[in-house]
């Protein structure tokens, strides 16, 4: 055996320790750190005899199996009846699946001539150039007037769970304010340029929803980021002065029965027949396709209202 | 599919992953954030640019914004940070 170093120096390299600790010959702890010596398990009979007569009183007590024999029956109906009714769900979507149209047959969904005449036709009948807008607000406008709406309710639940009243209002706009009590400069600095640009990005989102990739969902959540990083900077004193309570109620409002008076009218039209007096335009043109640009905008300004509500009442219960 | 495609795919699934792994939440939610950056790419690559639009501006932004928001009001972020915790114990 030819060692460089003697067996004394071999053992104080890290390499020796490890391949040691490695091996199990020694727990690196023991004389090095303080140690509990772990206890030996010992069942105890006597407790878990006492547990389990304990449980068996409150058994007794709560469900008088034993006298109340009322209780017992319904505790047999009980459980039959959810095994019977798990079965009966089961059975019956199997016979659900069974009724779908099979695999590779002409009337499955996929051959729908919906989507057909959607793409040959969406143009002509919407004047949209981008054809998911025509789909999503003239086709399907119902829908987006559903979606819509669940925003809106959403903001409410949010508010009715998270709403402070004026003096509450206050203390958390102090604690709010307690590790920043001044605005950031470079913050400031950077919303000034930044803030402006995000705003006409998404107002350009929206107003060309018809014409290229965008519409009113994406547009008007891109401006309320814009207003979220806003408020960030500059606080609630400046967004207060356009943006409160008030004008939320006001524009979510106004955007969504124009939503629903507009469309009202078109599928009235539409289903009795009658000539819309709405005019197509010319497709490509930002005047045209009838309803899809005024409706984008009411999509998008609720959008907008509902992303900066969200903000302002998860930091401070209200606006 | 692309190796583009497939590397985003590949990205997808570690930020997933990563996600409910991660102990400290707000590396949970910068994983997440990226989540949707990289679904938002993906979902260029499928033809869908109103798709990807909505996820960048939704998905990557209120939604962490929110979380962040959240995370702020429950003191989680607050105690990460040693300079916030000893001024708290100051007061």
């Amino acid at each position: 055996m030819s060692r460089k170093k003697t067996a004394e120096e071999y053992e104080k390299t890290f390499a020796f320790r490890f391949f040691r600790w490695l091996s199990g010959e020694k727990d690196p702890y023991i004389g090095n750190v303080e140690m509990q010596p772990q206890k030996k398990y010992e069942p105890d009979h006597e407790a878990a005899l006492r547990r389990e007569k304990e449980h068996d009183a409150i058994m007794d007590k709560v469900y008088d199996t034993g006298h109340n024999r009322w209780l017992h029956l319904f505790h047999r109906l009980y459980q039959t009846t959810s095994v019977l009714f798990c079965l009966f769900l089961i059975a019956l979507l199997l016979v659900t699946v069974s009724y779908l149209p099979a695999n590779g047959t002409v009337t499955r969904p996929v051959n729908n001539e919906v989507s057909a005449r959607y793409i040959e036709k969406g143009l002509e009948e919407t004047g949209a150039v981008n054809i998911v807008a025509g789909m999503i607000l003239d086709y399907r406008a119902f829908d987006t007037l559903g979606e819509s709406h669940v925003l809106f309710v959403a903001t409410i639940t949010v508010l009715i769970l998270l709403r402070l009243n004026k003096t509450e209002k206050d203390e958390a706009e102090v604690s709010d304010r307690r590790f920043e009590p001044k605005n950031d400069a470079i913050l400031q600095v950077v919303a000034t340029f930044l803030v402006p640009v995000i705003i006409i990005f998404g107002i350009y989102i929206i107003l060309n929803g018809h014409l290229g990739p965008g519409g009113g969902f994406s547009g008007g959540a891109v401006i309320g980021a814009g207003l979220v990083l806003y408020l960030n900077a500059f606080g609630f004193k400046k967004t207060e002065r356009f943006f409160t309570e008030k004008t939320y109620k006001w524009v979510c409002f106004f955007s969504l029965s124009f939503y629903c008076l507009a469309k009202s009218y078109s599928f009235y039209t539409g289903a009795n027949h009658l000539h819309s007096v709405i005019p197509k335009g010319t497709p490509g043109a930002i005047l045209s396709s009838g309803l899809i640009l005024p409706l984008n905008i009411a999509v998008g300004l609720v959008v907008a209202c509902t992303i900066y509500a969200f903000y302002a009442m998860f930091r401070k219960g209200g606006f | 599919m692309t190796a583009f495609q497939i590397i985003l795919m590949g990205l997808l699934i570690i930020c997933a992953v990563s996600v409910s792994f991660s102990k400290n939440l707000l590396n949970a939610i910068l994983i997440y954030m990226s989540f949707s950056l990289v679904m938002s790419m993906l979902w260029i690559c499928l033809e869908s640019p109103d798709l990807a639009i909505t996820e960048a501006a939704v998905g990557a932004g209120i939604t962490s914004v929110l979380f962040f928001v959240t995370l702020k009001k429950i003191h989680a972020i607050d105690a990460s940070d040693p300079e916030a915790k000893e001024e708290k114990e100051n007061e």
